[in-house]
């Protein structure tokens, strides 16, 4: 059987979930040993048109780019989302939470704004303009994570993503609770799947994984209302990953 | 007088981190385009941390850039702490530093081994490098591994550090971490020794091309040490130092057409950042072992052949993984504390500054009395270096426009990988278009 070929294409992010799969060191030598990697513009010289598996990295923002993606799709049988900017929209997303898309531009840009070559649009993730069959969730992706889905699709397995809180792995790591160290964490509503990764290090969960499938929201509200806060602090926090995104816990 | 007809036309050059073209059209010898462009999707960083709280700003702004997080990350937290008022201890400072030195290590051993390489070899890219330089490759692997789990250790994890807030850490390393990474830290100065023999065997491949440039980076006098994070603005045509706060007058960004990204430009045309910068503006403050790298490649003091950065890089590894190894020690004579950190910002407007790996970088904030951001810019080195690559352009194509189509586009890619630019980070870079 012929190897299949993968694809890795980039589009607005800052490339460190490339570099996670740089970062796999010899693995990546034990990968090529099953697959083709075709084309991966930040590492390698090499262009293809033809590729089995599409790996998206970073958030859509302009039409040109949605073009891009929308053949990439066309070609690739199956297109996975890798990190957060394509997920979620990622931080790029923040984007979204000014109504006035131009005072963005002109804050950035000032009386240059307008020039056709600084046009920008909301930002979308993956999933809002093409079919994205799976997700390596996370900003960035956890390269054991990323390894553990490549390794599945190439054994034609489904990988399983954890749908329960970054609360669960957290626990079961023996971290104290950052809310009483008077954090502001988002652990009850965030995907697991990290091993809790930034608790363990004594910072907040800050949402980059995207929430679970089904929150839950009252337990959420119980914890915030506990500690004497109320949703629009839990909203401070959940904004940078989370703008306009469904489902939250917002009223 | 050469009458070639030439059309080059790189569409998003590759190895390097982000998106960026080459153009160049000549007929009959006249150079008719020649263009340097960032095609980018900006991404409005500076416009996103309004209104969000002085703690959140590194965990944002981190993403400008997966290379160089730790940089924005600490350029961030200097820049947050400058503008509330918040001190930090000398422990919290020197661990700062350590982590900040990881960072380097990391970047440097990725673009000289896995994104430069392969162009002094003749291969399109590492993989097949792992065949014809198992050992040297393996080495390579083993400094980039080494540097990322220091990281890991200091920051949290590899890429957007989660250890920084204003004020201080969340989480510091063990005093037994610490004596681990410094005996890893000893063990690796004889690969990086094999690492700058093996670069110097392919030496011959670095492009010979010069243009007089300014170089701008960190200098720090009190105490004088080779600056990357602490210090004010120096330059190779400047006397004196410029404070941190008054980058501005430095950089005067302003937009091109060509590129999604700002450009800049102070005493001429345009200026360069990046370890070539601050070799030039510290190389006598460099470590015994990082000098001996350094004089290996015949690099000296006022160099301005921009493909001589990576060897500049390289002399910087070791330099840092020296420096590293005595701050270890003087980490440990003093004794680790677990410090408790209290803050309560006050409103006010203050910039904080690093020397990423590619170059100089600078954050700048404005906080209300409740700590929100009001306002952020934020400049970073590959915007610095668009100009000065558009110029080098400029003198080089004229020199090398009789020769074979491939080696043109085969020295213009390599120039713009030697600045080791990271688009994303300036809104992100690569295409060589040609038309001769």
């Amino acid at each position: 059987m012929a190897k299949p070929k993968i694809a890795i294409f980039d589009f607005a992010c800052c490339e460190g979930c490339q570099l996670q799969i740089v970062n796999l060191e010899e693995e990546i030598l034990n990968l090529l040993g099953v697959a083709d990697v075709v084309e991966w513009r930040e590492a390698m010289s090499e262009k293809s048109d033809e590729y089995d598996i599409a790996l998206i990295e970073g958030s859509i923002t302009r039409m040109e780019d949605e073009e891009k993606l929308k053949l990439i799709r066309s070609r690739a049988k199956v297109l996975i989302a890798l990190g957060a900017c394509a997920t979620i929209g990622g931080i790029n997303k923040l984007k979204n939470n000014f109504d006035d898309l131009d005072e963005v531009k002109k804050c950035v840009y000032g009386k240059a704004a307008g020039k056709p070559h600084l046009r920008t649009g909301p930002t979308k993730a993956v999933d809002e303009v093409v079919q994205v069959d799976h997700y390596v969730h996370g900003c960035p992706i956890d390269r054991k994570e990323f390894t553990y889905i490549v390794r599945s699709l190439l054994m034609g397995k489904t990988p399983e993503i954890p749908e329960w809180p970054v609360c669960v792995e957290c626990k079961a790591r023996g971290n104290p609770c950052l809310w009483d160290y008077d954090q502001v964490c988002l652990g009850p509503i965030i995907r697991a799947g990290c091993g809790a990764r930034c608790p363990s290090s004594g910072f907040r969960c800050f949402g980059c994984r995207g929430y679970v499938d089904s929150p839950n929201v009252e337990a959420a509200k119980d914890v915030i209302t506990r500690y004497g806060l109320s949703v629009d602090d839990l909203k401070t926090k959940m904004v940078l990953f989370g703008s306009k995104q469904e489902p939250t816990i917002y009223e | 007088m050469s009458n070639r007809t030439v059309n080059i036309n790189v569409h998003h050059i590759t190895r390097v981190e982000g998106h960026g073209n080459i153009v160049v059209n000549a007929t009959n010898g006249k150079i008719e385009k020649l263009q340097w462009q960032v095609p980018e999707a900006p991404r409005f960083f500076e416009a996103m941390v309004r209104g969000r709280s002085y703690e959140d700003i590194q965990t944002i702004v981190s993403r400008i850039c997966g290379i160089c997080s730790i940089s924005h990350s600490l350029a961030a937290t200097k820049g947050v702490e400058n503008a509330t008022g918040i001190q930090v201890s000398e422990q919290t400072d020197k661990i700062r530093l350590l982590m900040h030195y990881s960072e380097q290590l990391q970047s440097h051993v990725l673009h000289v081994g896995y994104l430069a390489a392969p162009d002094f070899f003749g291969v399109p890219s590492v993989v097949p490098l792992v065949a014809m330089a198992p050992d040297a490759v393996k080495t390579i692997i083993g400094l980039h591994r080494l540097a990322n789990e220091w990281s890991a250790l200091i920051a949290g994890r590899i890429t957007h550090p989660v250890t920084l807030r204003p004020g201080g850490m969340t989480k510091i390393p063990t005093e037994k971490q610490l004596r681990e990474l410094q005996d890893r830290l000893k063990k690796c100065m004889a690969d990086l020794t094999v690492v700058a023999n093996v670069v110097l065997s392919v030496a011959g491949k670095i492009p010979q091309f010069e243009r007089q440039t300014e170089y701008v980076s960190l200098k720090q006098n009190k105490p004088a040490m080779y600056a990357f994070y602490h210090g004010e603005i120096a330059s190779t045509d400047y006397q004196g130092t410029v404070p941190v706060n008054d980058w501005k007058t430095v950089a005067n960004e302003y937009v091109n057409d060509q590129s999604t990204a700002k450009w800049t430009k102070w005493h001429r045309d345009s200026y360069a950042v990046g370890a070539l910068a601050r070799f030039n503006n510290n190389a006598e403050l460099l470590s015994p072992t990082a000098k001996a790298v350094a004089k290996m490649f015949g690099l000296q003091k006022g160099c301005c052949n921009p493909y001589m950065n990576t060897v500049a890089q390289l002399a910087e590894a070791v330099h840092m993984v020296e420096k590293s190894i005595e701050l270890i020690d003087e980490l440990l004579t003093k004794g680790l504390k677990q410090e408790t950190v209290a803050v309560s910002p006050k409103a006010g407007k203050a910039s904080g500054c690093v020397e990423a790996p590619r170059g100089i970088l600078f954050h700048e904030y404005e906080f209300d009395r409740k700590g929100n951001c009001m306002s952020a810019d934020i400049c970073i080195p590959t915007n610095q270096n668009h100009a000065n690559i558009q110029k080098d352009f400029e003198k080089l194509v004229p020199e090398i426009l009789d020769e074979p189509e491939d080696a043109i586009r085969l020295k213009l890619e390599m120039l713009v990988r030697s600045y080791d630019p990271c688009v994303s980070c300036s809104t992100h870079m690569l295409d060589v278009k040609f038309v001769r």
